[in-house]
């Protein structure tokens, strides 16, 4: 238990928390605009590691990397204009059970199309191999996923706070009614905010693809844990989304480690003394 | 005249469908997951099935039709299945369940019914031990069988010290179990061991961090499907595959998704009952068959549910042909066949077969299977089975 251990242990739960992180802003930000959820965010995740495997067979990594979550956004386009526009009034029950299902069928689309047979695609040349860190050896693939995500939270985290379209988001979350009395398109700034996200999930997918297997079914399993990461970082907010991240890859990577006995029970033990405690979760859009 | 005529066509028409009834026709019911985290298998043992039924054809005078149900890999819906095989279809024969779990939950009503069933997959060591049932047979492999002989044989190469990780569930547990036993028998020392969540662990970062702390030369492994793929790509890009080699059952790099790993999966060492480069007649016909049809290597998946069918196949030649005649005849059946002698063990009607040693290795279309030892072919213990001292 001496310095490199915890410093690799503290890569490992950065990786995990980061690879969170682009899912579950997705799904927060939605829910937090537009009070409406989309169960179904997992299973775009598994998509975008589907045709960033497709892509990256034929092409190779880097366009995998950049077509996912094109193609993941395209999907939520396709989404919203069939579906998801003539619920936005119908209720989070409503909601909740039409991208439930949602998620079957996008679940079985992926086997029809890709079949059973778990696919893989390799880490490209530039981020194989390890480096060596304070003493270290660390994948420097799994070092990408860490800096990625820490981009991509600045970039949002940027726009959010320092552009008109971040004020309109910010507006939309803190008061959706007054924000459209303002003048503001809520509804196309929802659409905007939801294909965002897919993309961002897309981009989770194709990122999470060389090191994890691309299954039918791992949608279904990333799913679980956005949600806990939404619910305990707080509706609707990027630093809660952020946080909850940081939360869940620690509790879950140290747990392992430390208590192994524990570990699948500790996030959840968490996840309730939060709702007890905070049942905005910790970091909510709205005061 | 008309009437007539329609009545004589009618007549031989109804004589037409009757007949092929007359020459013996079994019903077999095939218990597959078509859905759920194993579909890929039990699309692969099907496929292996019927073809293992179109090869052998020519060796018995029954005919054979197929009723496929879906077990969703969950215990009652596999149960549920079960009945409707036995009591709706009035099947013959089941032959298939993949998972230990589906076996457990059908086991009494099988048992119970009097339907033979040839298990094509689920290894759970019970269901050929204290479980054991006389309509049971077992055509895939058990847990144990796999995985003790590589306990000595991992030792025998000079590996003393061993980390052992696999999923915390039954299967993972007795197949490390079974590998513990011979290789602290055989007087190597197991000195850390790690069984993570099943089915929720996609980072094993954590855990790998542990196994090279621990000291051990080598590192011992049960995972499948998308565990095996995300356990062995990671276990390389950690760079231990270096440091400390990675041994298993070999599951891990099963040519079903060996493709899946790439070259992470290079070296490992791994025991199983089949790998499509066995060098045997029955096997060369096996794959080339195997090969023409799906456009695969086959899997050890594809030769359970081929070896099944032939097991079948020769149980109905004996001239067996209702349930009961069928499972005394399959306790019985024995042949040369792609993994090698393939016989029954009259005393729990489990499978006895050699065990390869095989290494993933680089080849000329992808990976490819490099056999490095064949293991003797060894009976399970009875374990509490029974069967002998009541047959």
């Amino acid at each position: 238990m001496d310095f490199g251990f915890w410093l690799f242990q503290t890569l490992n739960a950065l990786q995990l928390s980061m690879l969170l992180f682009l899912l579950s802003v997705g799904l927060t930000v939605i829910f937090g605009l537009m009070h409406f959820v989309n169960l179904a965010h997992g299973a775009l995740y598994a998509v975008g590691a589907y045709v960033a495997a497709t892509v990256a067979g034929m092409v190779g990594y880097w366009a995998g990397l950049l077509v996912a979550p094109l193609i993941v956004a395209e999907l939520g386009l396709l989404l919203y204009w069939l579906l998801i526009r003539r619920m936005r009034q119908s209720g989070p029950m409503a909601q909740v059970l039409v991208t439930f299902g949602l998620i079957f069928v996008l679940l079985d689309l992926t086997r029809i199309i890709w079949g059973d047979i778990a696919l893989g695609i390799e880490v490209p040349d530039l981020l194989s191999g390890r480096i060596e860190i304070g003493g270290v050896t660390y994948p420097v693939y799994r070092l990408f996923i860490i800096a990625l995500g820490a981009a991509i939270f600045a970039a949002l985290a940027l726009v959010l706070a320092h552009t008109q379209i971040g004020a309109m988001i910010r507006a939309g979350v803190d008061n959706d009614q007054m924000a459209a009395c303002l003048g503001i398109n809520v509804e196309r700034l929802f659409l905007l905010v939801f294909c965002i996200g897919c993309a961002l999930a897309g981009l989770a997918g194709a990122v999470a693809a060389p090191v994890l297997s691309v299954t039918p079914d791992m949608g279904l399993k990333i799913l679980i844990p956005t949600l806990i990461v939404v619910v305990i970082g707080g509706l609707g907010s990027l630093w809660g989304a952020m946080a909850g991240s940081l939360i869940f890859g620690f509790v879950q990577t140290f747990g392992a480690v430390l208590m192994p006995g524990l570990a699948s029970v500790l996030i959840y033990a968490l996840l309730a003394a939060v709702l007890i405690l905070r049942p905005a979760g910790l970091f909510p859009a709205r005061g | 005249m008309k009437d007539k005529a329609i009545g004589a066509l009618a007549g031989l028409c109804a004589g037409a469908l009757a007949l092929p009834a007359a020459a013996d026709e079994i019903k077999v019911g095939l218990l597959l997951p078509y859905s759920g985290v194993y579909a890929a298998l039990g699309n692969d043992i099907e496929a292996g099935f019927r073809l293992g039924l179109a090869a052998f054809a020519d060796e018995t005078e029954a005919r054979f039709a197929i009723v496929r149900e879906d077990t969703e890999v969950k215990p009652p819906v596999g149960l549920a299945k079960a009945r409707k095989l036995v009591l709706d279809d009035q099947v013959d024969v089941i032959a298939g369940v993949v998972s230990s779990g589906v076996l457990g939950a059908i086991r009494d009503f099988v048992h119970n019914s009097g339907v033979p069933l040839i298990v094509a997959n689920a290894g759970n060591d019970e269901a050929t031990g204290e479980q054991c049932s006389p309509f049971i047979t077992r055509m895939s492999f058990s847990n144990r069988q796999v995985n003790r002989p590589m306990g000595e044989w991992l030792h025998a190469q000079g590996v003393q010290k061993v980390y052992t990780i696999a999923p915390d569930y039954a299967a993972g547990r007795q197949m490390i179990g079974a590998f513990v036993d011979g290789f602290t028998a055989a007087g190597g020392e197991v000195v850390g061991q790690e069984f993570t969540p099943f089915q929720t662990t996609q980072d094993f970062g954590p855990y790998l961090a542990k196994a090279r702390a621990s000291g051990a030369e080598a590192v011992y492994a049960f995972f499948a499907g998308g565990e095996a793929i995300s356990f062995v790509k990671q276990y390389d890009s950690f760079g231990l595959k270096e440091a400390m080699p990675l041994y298993g059952a070999g599951f891990l790099t099963s040519p079903l998704y060996v493709e899946a790993e790439g070259p992470a999966a290079e070296g490992v060492i791994a025991a199983l009952h089949y790998v499509p480069t066995i060098e045997n007649a029955a096997n060369a016909a096996f794959v080339a068959a195997f090969q023409a049809e799906t456009g695969r290597v086959p899997s050890e998946y594809a030769v359970q549910g081929y070896d099944a069918a032939r097991a079948l196949v020769q149980a109905t030649a004996t001239g067996a042909a209702d349930r009961a005649s069928l499972a005394q005849a399959l306790a019985k059946v024995s042949f040369e066949g792609p993994r090698g002698p393939t016989a029954i063990d009259p005393a729990t009607n489990n499978i006895v077969q050699p065990i390869y040693v095989y290494e993933t290795v680089a080849g000329e279309t992808g990976l490819t299977q490099k056999v490095l030892a064949q293991l003797p072919a060894e009976a399970d213990p009875a374990n509490g089975c029974t069967l002998s001292a009541t047959n």
